[in-house]
């Protein structure tokens, strides 16, 4: 599945309501392509945080986009992955 | 619980409702004035207000109010507060909060929102307020019970004030403002917020000095983020120990006086055209503070064909996304500038002066009319002459907007303040009412034209009301006078839509909300009229007729190039 635009990114964000919105909204209102969402709360985590995976089909707009992505309040860390062998390779089947 | 008011203030732990611990957190914040409108989602706010030292200044519509706290911000960097109820107040808050959002202003707005239990079910003056402030703040709340306020609140501040400030709203539930609360004052964590930048690397500094070293025709490119760090001194040492003429973006006008040998005015779509034509010839562009907007640069492919760039900003995500920078440090422009200003060597650039001072002779700004009264830039520098330099300066949007920001001679940071991102007309009034609020002894001008004024022209009744020094000045024209402008010279002079029909008499409106108001054009020694209206204290209206042919010159053409200057015939 995995095309060569595509980038995986990893966030760790807080677990509240609207957070998902914000990450969202971001990327609607700067036209950055979103190709795949998941999300879960963190496990065991007492400090309720989220793990956010995004797939992202931007080339040249990636270095803004992860910019612009950190500076969301409820996001602490934005990481890039990669995509073979990740949560959307293996989940491929539920998508068809 | 009832409506009424608990009237105490809280001692070591009291039990108190939401909205009296938001108004005490907002006193702990430091806040003195609050603009707003109350309304049926916010009752509980406003009856905890009453007991609060506080001052409320009643706006006549919410947009009015976000800009009177923005004005307030705006003339001091602190962050200032606004309060609308839910639905209609809220949606009417949205223009002034999105224009915070584009120049970086602290603006707090805190909404009434319907119950919890109602949330969702389409009840009477609901709106989905957390999603519509969403895409134009830096962040934004939905407060789901009383405890949560006590994070909220504090945080809200220091999001907004913090690295590159920016308006947050908090939208707070009718039964999250009546619950009851055990209070108890604890120090909130303010290790939440995000370094906006990490520590200052000195050979970040050094190799930003050596990149400037090896330039033979530098220019400074500064901005508003210059007067947001308050380095404006450091600013001005920095370019005069380098020798190293400034051009100023619109957001950067004041960073250095007018007056200043290195200052070469505003650059872009109304620039002089010898500011546009010294950065077609520079090869060094250090832009500090600055984030490269399309009505500075032009065509980008075509902004500065000569030089690298070197970027300086506090928010990263500016670095590289409009110009791609040879090099660039992500901090404090402020902390960059009296880190440089530490290790500086004296240079001095007879040639490239030179060259500027050929360029400013050949290719002035023309400030065509400057000696008559009736005219724009005679009317703006006629009322320059006639106040002194403490006088503080907004406008509203359009063409009286970009004749001040040519013509008015600025020496110093925060003197003006416009709508310079979102372009709203309407600013100014509002706006001026909040800079007099927050610094009452000084005058304040607001430039407006006939269109702008109407869009906000309720809150005359708020300036009489509070009884401010604010003098608005009304460029007349009986047109939407940019627009008509750009239909003449883009659109073959096809005027559609830009003639008002019905004229409004604006010196009887003033006067019919409590505001002394003339019409220069009918008035028997307009000077001495003019002089004495803003000399004594207390607001004004003057109405100025101009002609609806007078156009702001030279213009760049929206996606030209800067180096393509359209230029008046003289007048």
């Amino acid at each position: 599945m995995s095309n060569e635009n595509q980038s995986l990114l990893k966030l760790i964000v807080n677990n509240h309501p609207g957070v998902l919105s914000h990450i969202c909204g971001l990327f609607a209102r700067r036209s950055y392509n979103l190709e795949g969402v998941m999300i879960r709360p963190i496990a065991g985590s007492s400090s309720h945080k989220s793990c956010v995976w995004l797939l992202v089909n931007e080339v040249e707009k990636l270095p803004q986009l992860i910019r612009q992505t950190e500076k969301l309040i409820d996001v602490i860390t934005v990481e890039q992955h990669d995509i073979k062998e990740s949560i959307f390779e293996k989940t491929e089947q539920f998508f068809i | 619980m009832n409506d009424s008011a608990i009237d105490q203030k809280p001692q070591t732990d009291s039990i108190m409702s939401g909205a009296q611990l938001l108004i005490h957190l907002l006193e702990e914040q430091g806040v003195t004035h609050v603009a707003g409108i109350p309304g049926g989602a916010n009752l509980p706010m406003y009856d905890a207000l009453t007991s609060s030292s506080i001052k409320h200044v009643l706006a006549r519509h919410e947009q009015g109010a976000g800009f009177i706290a923005q004005g307030m911000a705006r003339v001091s960097g602190e962050a200032h507060v606004c309060f609308a109820s839910s639905g209609p107040g809220a949606t009417n808050l949205v223009t002034a909060v999105a224009d915070a959002k584009m120049d970086s202003i602290p603006l707090i707005a805190i909404t009434g929102q319907v119950s919890q239990a109602m949330i969702g079910t389409d009840a009477f003056q609901e709106i989905d307020t957390f999603g519509l402030m969403l895409p134009i703040t830096k962040h934004n709340w939905l407060v789901r019970s009383a405890e949560e306020l006590l994070e909220v609140i504090p945080h809200a501040f220091e999001v907004a004030l913090s690295g590159r400030p920016g308006p947050v709203s908090i939208d707070i539930p009718k039964d999250v403002q009546n619950e009851l609360i055990n209070f108890m004052p604890k120090s909130i964590d303010s290790t939440d917020v995000k370094a906006p930048c990490s520590a200052l690397d000195e050979n970040d500094i050094r190799e930003m000095l050596a990149i400037i070293k090896n330039a033979h025709k530098p220019i400074l490119m500064i901005g508003g983020g210059i007067i947001y760090s308050d380095a404006c001194d450091d600013l001005k040492v920095f370019a005069e120990t380098l020798d190293i003429p400034a051009v100023q973006t619109f957001m950067g006008l004041g960073v250095l006086s007018n007056e200043h040998p290195l200052s070469l005015g505003m650059l872009g779509m109304h620039g002089a055209p010898f500011t546009n034509l010294v950065l077609e010839e520079c090869d060094l562009v250090v832009g500090l503070g600055v984030r490269f907007d399309d009505r500075a640069t032009g065509k980008v492919s075509d902004f500065c064909p000569r030089a690298k760039f070197v970027h300086v900003d506090i928010d990263r995500s500016e670095i590289d996304k409009v110009i791609s920078s040879m090099y660039s440090i992500h901090a404090d422009v402020g902390d960059v500038l009296r880190a440089a200003n530490n290790s500086l060597q004296h240079a001095t650039r007879p040639l490239w002066r030179q060259r500027i001072e050929q360029l400013k002779e050949s290719h002035p700004l023309r400030l065509d009319g400057d000696d008559d009264l009736f005219r724009p830039y005679g009317a703006i520098k006629t009322i320059a002459s006639m106040v002194d330099d403490s006088a503080n300066i907004t406008t509203d949007v359009g063409q009286h907007q970009m004749w001040v920001a040519q013509a008015y001679p600025f020496t110093r940071p925060r003197q003006w303040i416009s709508s310079g991102g979102l372009g709203t007309m309407g600013f100014g009034l509002p706006t001026a009412i909040g800079m007099a609020l927050a610094q009452p002894d000084i005058t304040t001008l607001c430039f407006s034209g006939d269109g702008s004024f109407m869009m906000n022209i309720q809150e005359l009744a708020t300036l009489a009301e509070e009884n401010l020094n604010v003098k608005v000045i009304i460029l007349n024209n009986n047109h939407l006078g940019l627009v008509r402008q750009q239909q003449t010279l883009f659109y073959k002079k096809n005027l559609s839509a830009v003639k008002f029909q019905q004229g409004v008499d604006f010196a009887m409106a003033a006067k019919s909300m409590g505001v002394n108001g003339m019409n220069l054009g009918q008035v028997d020694n307009p000077h001495e009229q003019l002089t004495k209206a803003l000399r004594e204290p207390g607001p004004w209206v003057i109405d100025i007729p101009i002609s609806e042919t007078e156009m702001v010159f030279p213009m760049v053409a929206p996606g030209g190039s800067n180096r393509d200057m359209i230029h008046g015939e003289e007048q």
